[in-house]
């Protein structure tokens, strides 16, 4: 019953980041950390960081990874088997698609009257914005004393800001920092 | 991966024109859940309809579910040794400025002027230092521009 109670917690969880999560991929990072590590303490904030860290160097929507990696680790951290761990991936992957299956059902049969709709335009004219205050509020909640152990971990930021703003490739910034990781501590 | 599926969709499969995926994008984007499963799902559905998206949809998923259950699996019994403590002491940071670093080119996009920058503010100090959660900023903002332009409608008809 035990496990039970933590697959609907996970489904829940899920449903509600796929229903509310506007704005895609680093947009979708608040809400995500606010329901797993705040809300159900399923995984620490330096292993949040950690998925994101995955995400950014492997394929595939962050929402979709953070799902399939949470649903795992939550489960088997529990102390249940790799194999239930693995159903526990697939209920959060489920969970956060289902809304977005049945919102697009319901675009696709009224996609002309949407499409251009004033009304629908008025509902995103805040929430646009209020997106990029979404994004800059994942990054700030990343800032804390895990994942900034010392100075060295602000010279990497520093670093890694610049070379990001100036389009270098984030897969190459992420292993480089890895290295200087290595070298560093 | 939005180029990557409008080559396949557009160029490559041409079931949709490149109009038709604009303006498939734009609503796409404006709904909740992952971009490129919204845009999957609605390509699969304009082909064949529900039974369609839901192939579409599980396309999309599986690739990364099947990476990422691999790597849970595997990282779960390598977290704690330390030299991937110590490569993941120099990614986090990296990973925080990574998400930091295109906001103020995404600001721009978005038409954020000097008269609009109360809003992504007011969100990431709500969200940030008052754990408000962020379904309520994203309630609230849909709310007040519905209810903005519908003082406006009003404005301009008395």
């Amino acid at each position: 019953m035990e496990l039970f109670d933590l697959y609907l917690a996970l489904f829940l969880a899920f449903l509600k980041i796929g229903l509310f999560g506007f704005g895609g991929g680093y947009a979708m990072l608040p809400l995500i950390q606010h329901e797993v590590v705040e809300t159900h303490n399923w995984i620490t904030v330096a292993d949040f960081t950690d998925i994101v860290a995955i995400s950014q160097t492997t394929p595939g929507p962050i929402a979709f990874n953070s799902a399939t990696y949470i649903g795992y680790t939550a489960v088997t951290e529990m102390g249940f088997s790799s194999f239930q761990g693995i159903f526990g991936s697939a209920v959060c992957t489920l969970a956060v698609s289902i809304p977005s299956l049945i919102i697009m059902t319901v675009v696709c049969a009224f996609f002309a009257r949407l499409n251009n709709n004033p009304w629908m335009r008025a509902s995103l004219s805040i929430l646009k914005p209020a997106v990029i205050g979404l994004i800059a509020a994942a990054a700030l909640m990343l800032v804390n004393r895990y994942n900034f152990v010392d100075y060295k971990s602000w010279i990497i930021f520093g670093a890694v800001f610049l070379a990001s703003y100036k389009k270098v490739d984030p897969i190459l910034l992420i292993l480089f920092s890895g290295v200087a990781g290595l070298i560093l501590y | 991966m939005v180029p990557l599926i409008r080559n396949e969709v557009v160029e490559k499969k041409k079931w949709l024109d490149g109009d038709a995926f604009m303006d498939m994008l734009a609503v796409a984007q404006s709904m909740p859940g992952p971009i490129a499963l919204n845009t999957s799902l609605f390509v699969g559905n304009k082909r064949l309809g529900f039974k369609g998206s839901l192939f579409s949809g599980l396309g999309i998923i599986l690739p990364s579910f099947l990476v990422i259950l691999l790597i849970a699996f595997f990282f779960t019994q390598f977290k704690d040794n330390p030299i991937v403590e110590r490569i993941f002491k120099g990614i986090r940071p990296a990973v925080v400025a990574l998400i930091a670093a295109p906001l103020l080119g995404l600001g721009k996009s978005a038409g954020i002027t000097a008269k609009k920058l109360w809003i992504p503010l007011a969100v990431a100090l709500a969200v940030w230092l008052a754990g408000l959660s962020p379904v309520y900023v994203v309630l609230a903002a849909i709310l007040l521009g519905i209810v903005q332009f519908a003082y406006l409608k009003r404005k301009m008809k008395g």
